[in-house]
């Protein structure tokens, strides 16, 4: 029995009238790496801060790493890593800085994180960079640091939005080989990405759009069903994007919190 | 064919990072040329220094015959640029934001409308929203509306597409391919190495130095090895597998198959032999035709 790290049934999410997650059933597994697609204002972001405990659901049932979505969100944060392309380290910072920072906010010991910043730096062939400060790396290495932070405290699943945005080939395999050793190491990778190819790495993918799965299955099956040669095909054909309607609501401004 | 721009031995710093070395290449009319590389190539840097807003360290370039560090007011009437960052005003309505442009470019929307009407049709449904409240792809439309509506000669794009999603950036490929019967000549610059083909000439860019440009058919040609891509349901261990094997050149995740490089670029059943010897029984072994990425893979790893 393969275990389950992500349980979502009927999970819908309104704002107001808008419904920006509409009725979604998925499972994602210890160690998988999942891709999480959609066209843009398909309502990925809407059910990513659900999973990553920041916003609950209207209705229907989540569990995260165990925890449930409604009542434990603080709990389902210690077990999560997160990573975005736009922001993920303190610019003026050093490297060596930024990991006691995080390392100190999951609550890892002292002495823990004294190890876990030898092992990444040597991990990463970074040690020369220890005493830089992050405005000064290339974005290629801010990026794989990144994930290494995201994933330092060992969590059940990291969560990576976009995360190889505008970097260079080289580096964007490389990140890729970084998730595929941390997968195989029993964390569940859960990843958005508009480079179509980067879907074809995922063991396995959903397709977003208008709040709905369209899709879900794995690479290869999906390519089969669809009979398309690449799951750019497979994207093109079942992801239309709402080119004529007005965009709702960010998800982000549109919460009432409190 | 009439040059549009020209340029030679650009350089251009920031402190110590050499943002731009040595870069020339010219453009043709009604051509759509892409610069094509990651963030930090020094694409930004450059179409700044193209559309007049920012002066090189050397070198010179010049667009429509005119210099751009000494006929700038002249060369900016002909240029229509679109930032990668959304530059319009965001508590302006899309219409007013469309006026002002025309406006200030010393014409009308009616006078020029032909030319944005494929692409403005799509947001004028919603010309009394506020800019800021449009959502990304129309915020796209709106900016190329915008850099259009004075009828440049010459449209820069820089990174129109970052961040869209693959039916949204075809879409806006088709559009720039329409654009070409108005005898438009455009520059644009993107990350993704997917959309090199719908450019009629590429320039490869990378650490602020231009690594080819050509035709993009003839800089895929240009990959000086036999490619093969290898397919196996375990992608991750076929990959270390393969780089351990003594005749590997090079080998990278593609999508769904590994695309590697033989010494002797062939591949005989000592291959086989050997991934089934390594536990990986199913693979599939064929010969590929370079892309533009597996180029820009090799470029790089001879600069470096």
């Amino acid at each position: 029995m393969k275990n389950q790290v992500i349980t979502v049934k009927n999970l819908v999410k309104n704002f107001g009238s808008f419904v920006a997650n509409d009725n979604l059933n998925f499972e994602v597994f210890r160690g998988e790496i999942f891709g999480f697609l959609g066209a843009n204002g398909a309502g990925k972001t809407t059910t990513i801060r659900i999973l990553s405990g920041l916003s609950k659901p209207t209705s229907g049932e989540v569990k995260v790493a165990g925890f449930d979505a409604y009542r434990q969100t603080e709990q389902i944060k210690k077990n999560i890593g997160y990573m975005c392309q736009k922001f993920s380290l303190y610019e003026d910072l050093t490297v060596k800085e930024n990991i006691i920072l995080y390392g100190g906010i999951y609550g890892i010991s002292k002495s823990l994180i004294k190890e876990r910043i030898a092992k990444l730096l040597a991990n990463l062939r970074f040690q020369e960079y220890e005493n830089r400060i992050i405005a000064d790396l290339p974005l290629g290495l801010r990026q794989k640091l990144a994930f290494s932070v995201a994933v330092l405290h060992e969590p059940k699943i990291v969560f990576l939005d976009e995360p190889t945005g505008g970097v260079d080939p080289i580096t964007r395999r490389q990140f890729w080989e970084m998730i595929y050793e941390t997968a195989s190491r029993g964390i569940t990778v859960f990843v958005t990405t508009h480079y179509m190819d980067e879907a074809e790495y995922c063991d396995r993918i959903s397709i977003m759009n208008e709040g709905k799965i369209v899709a879900l299955d794995t690479p290869e099956n999906l390519k089969k069903q669809y009979n398309a040669a690449t799951i750019e095909d497979v994207f093109i054909k079942i992801a239309r994007p709402v080119s004529l309607h007005p965009h709702p609501p960010a998800p982000f401004s549109q919460e009432r919190r409190g | 064919m009439q040059n549009v721009t020209e340029s030679s031995g650009i350089s251009k710093n920031f402190g110590t990072t050499k943002a731009l070395n040595d870069i020339s290449f010219s453009v043709n009319e009604s051509e759509i040329f892409g610069f094509i590389g990651p963030d930090g190539a020094g694409k930004t840097t450059l179409f700044r220094i193209i559309t007049t807003l920012m002066l090189p360290d050397e070198g010179e370039i010049k667009v429509f015959g005119m210099n751009c560090t000494t006929d700038y007011k002249e060369l900016r009437k002909n240029i229509g640029y679109m930032p990668g960052r959304f530059s319009l005003y965001q508590d302006l309505t899309v219409e007013e934001n469309l006026n002002f442009y025309a406006t200030v470019f010393g014409t009308t929307v009616e006078e020029n409308y032909e030319l944005i009407s494929d692409i403005y049709s799509h947001i004028e449904p919603f010309k009394k929203r506020a800019a800021g409240k449009l959502s990304g792809g129309m915020k796209q439309k709106l900016a190329l509306s915008c850099a259009l509506i004075h009828k440049p000669k010459l449209l820069v794009l820089d990174e129109p597409t970052t961040g869209v999603d693959a039916v949204s950036r075809s879409e806006f490929w088709d559009m720039l391919g329409k654009l070409r019967q108005h005898n438009i000549t455009i520059i644009v610059s993107t990350p993704y190495m997917d959309e090199a083909m719908r450019c009629d000439k590429v320039a490869l860019i990378q650490d602020g130095k231009i690594l080819a440009i050509d035709a993009p058919q003839k800089i895929r040609d240009g990959f000086s090895r036999k490619l093969f891509t290898v397919k196996s349901v375990e992608k991750y261990k076929l990959l270390n597998t393969l780089r351990k094997y003594p005749m590997t050149l090079t080998a990278y995740p593609f999508g769904d198959s590994a695309h590697v490089t033989f010494i002797n670029d062939m591949v005989d059943n000592s291959l086989f032999d050997y991934l089934i010897k390594e536990g990986i029984s199913d693979a599939v072994v064929q010969a590929a035709e370079a892309g533009i990425e597996d180029r820009f893979l090799e470029l790089m790893n001879k600069t470096e």
